[in-house]
């Protein structure tokens, strides 16, 4: 089996579309939440969202191109256009059998509802247009870089709600393990409008303290009172940790495992064990133990009862004294369908850039985050070995250990 | 009487010039095609990078410019260059000038 490199990342995300901006902003502990007043006027319970800032899709890609593209797919092909060009892969070295792609991706709404607008206002599907049918499905991401891209291995989308970018991270880096693919883009994608989130928000999930936006996601806090949707992409391109060395890539990374577990309990309420299974999963193949781990990058989304049960769940693995744990999405939201390897891009910057980023609105504990060492303050050393959570409805769960040693 | 003549003389307003004009910068946008390029000559799929599923869009566009429903007419298989664009949408402008 081979040793799996990271050689790329890219990310166009709340806090920022470039590695630098975002590695800043994570350092500082700046919140990318805003209010969205549209949502207000629209009837939402809650109008916090994550917002992507000055990415403008024409300036990417020419309109032919963009037809058959929904925003976020535009948000994936920049990032991964950022990553191999990290990478220092040419075009020639990926249009090829040996290279795949594999994303994370759960919804693409706005093409599904223009379609049906267009074909009740006109009545005739001829006036629908080319472009909605590839738009409205979700593996629109991985559809649209293959011909963009003109990779020939792997190319499909997963779907597994909020676990979707990390089991594709996880996927990705085993097909090169098991050397079914030489090199492997990979990430997540997830869209940022209220078309997707409306359903999301009747449930009553997410954060109303709209008065503070960048307080509003709290995950372990006490005070915490739900989810604060947000998105874009993250992409990352994996490699073959030998052929990456040969070329003479810098490694910024290695993918060191990736395990998965599934509740069998509840739709949205995750059981108490699911995730622990995934996470002592892992550390059995890699052969560490606990203390090897010295950053979790938490899943917690700031739900009352999702961010209690991780919380058990690490205190049940790691003990006592657990290793430092912080939650990204305090700062970005809940990047949905594309957090689980966005976790893994962060994760990446920080390794990079020397720190571990804090999880901001964490003021009090509650008695399942009191047995967490949460990061309070940023770190100011790269984290080495880190455990990577993502869970989605239906209690899917990945769990990823990377390692730092360059 | 009065509204049959205005409708005549709306269509009849239209020179083939005009209405070869009116074509190729609704391509031009909708394509973001080169102006220069588009020469009655041009082979759509060879020339201007024109492929199935732009021709789908093409039909929308024309509709929406001139104000006619194409429907799956035999012409339209036969449309290769950007002239026989301009041929089919003059005939047809024609046609529904002439039943008025």
């Amino acid at each position: 089996m081979y040793r799996v490199a990271i050689t790329g990342i890219g990310i166009v995300s709340c806090l920022g579309n470039s590695i630098e901006t975002v590695g800043e902003a994570l350092r500082r502990g700046k919140s990318g939440i805003i209010v969205d007043e549209n949502r207000k006027k629209l009837g939402f319970r809650s109008p916090l969202t994550g917002a992507i800032q000055d990415f403008d899709p024409k300036k990417v890609l020419p309109k032919k191109k963009r037809k058959t593209m929904p925003d976020f797919a535009v948000q994936t092909y920049s990032a991964v256009m950022d990553a191999l060009w990290m990478s220092g892969l040419s075009q020639k070295e990926i249009q090829n059998e040996e290279t795949g792609l594999i994303f994370g991706c759960d919804s693409s709404c706005i093409a599904a509802v223009e379609q049906v607008e267009l074909l009740r206002e006109h009545g005739e599907t001829k006036s629908i247009g080319s472009g909605l049918v590839f738009r409205s499905m979700t593996s629109t991401i991985t559809m649209n870089l293959n011909t963009l891209l003109k990779t020939r291995g792997a190319c499909w989308t997963i779907s597994s709600a909020c676990s979707s970018g990390g089991h594709a991270v996880g996927q990705a880096a085993d097909f090169i393990r098991l050397d079914r693919q030489k090199r492997v883009i990979c990430g997540g994608a997830q869209e940022i409008n209220w078309e997707s989130m409306c359903s999301f928000d009747g449930l009553g999930a997410f954060s109303t303290r709209i008065e503070e936006p960048k307080a509003a996601c709290r995950p372990f806090d006490l005070h915490r009172d739900g989810i604060v949707p947000s998105g874009g992409a993250a992409a990352l391109v994996l490699e073959r940790y030998d052929l990456a060395k040969k070329r003479g890539a810098k490694i910024l990374g290695e993918i060191a495992t990736y395990s998965f577990s599934s509740d069998g309990s509840h739709i949205s309420v995750p059981s108490q064990n699911g995730l622990q299974i995934a996470m002592r999963k892992a550390l059995k193949t890699t052969n560490m133990g606990p203390s090897d781990i010295d950053y979790i990058c938490a899943h917690a989304t700031a739900t009352p009862a999702g961010d209690a049960a991780e919380a058990e769940s690490i205190s049940a693995v790691f003990g006592p004294k657990t290793p430092w744990v912080s939650s990204l999405k305090s700062m970005t939201g809940h990047e949905l369908w594309m957090s689980g390897a966005s976790q893994v891009v962060y994760s990446v910057i920080m390794a990079q850039h020397g720190f571990i980023a804090p999880n901001i609105n964490f003021e009090e504990p509650d008695s399942s985050s009191e047995k967490l060492s949460i990061v309070e303050n940023t770190i100011n050393r790269p984290p080495r070995k880190v455990l990577c959570n993502s869970a989605g409805f239906g209690g899917t769960n990945s769990c990823l250990i990377l390692e730092f040693n360059e | 009487m009065m509204q049959t003549y205005l409708l005549c003389y709306e269509n009849m307003r239209m020179t083939d010039q005009e209405i070869i004009e009116l074509i190729n910068s609704s391509l031009s946008e909708e394509f973001e095609l080169n102006m220069k390029d588009m020469v009655p000559e041009a082979f759509l799929f060879k020339d201007l990078g024109l492929d199935s599923l732009d021709v789908v869009d093409m039909v929308i566009v024309l509709e929406n410019a001139f104000n006619f429903k194409i429907r799956e007419e035999e012409a339209i298989r036969k449309i290769r260059t950007l002239g026989d664009i301009h041929n089919f949408v003059v005939k047809k402008k024609r046609e529904i000038e002439n039943k008025l």
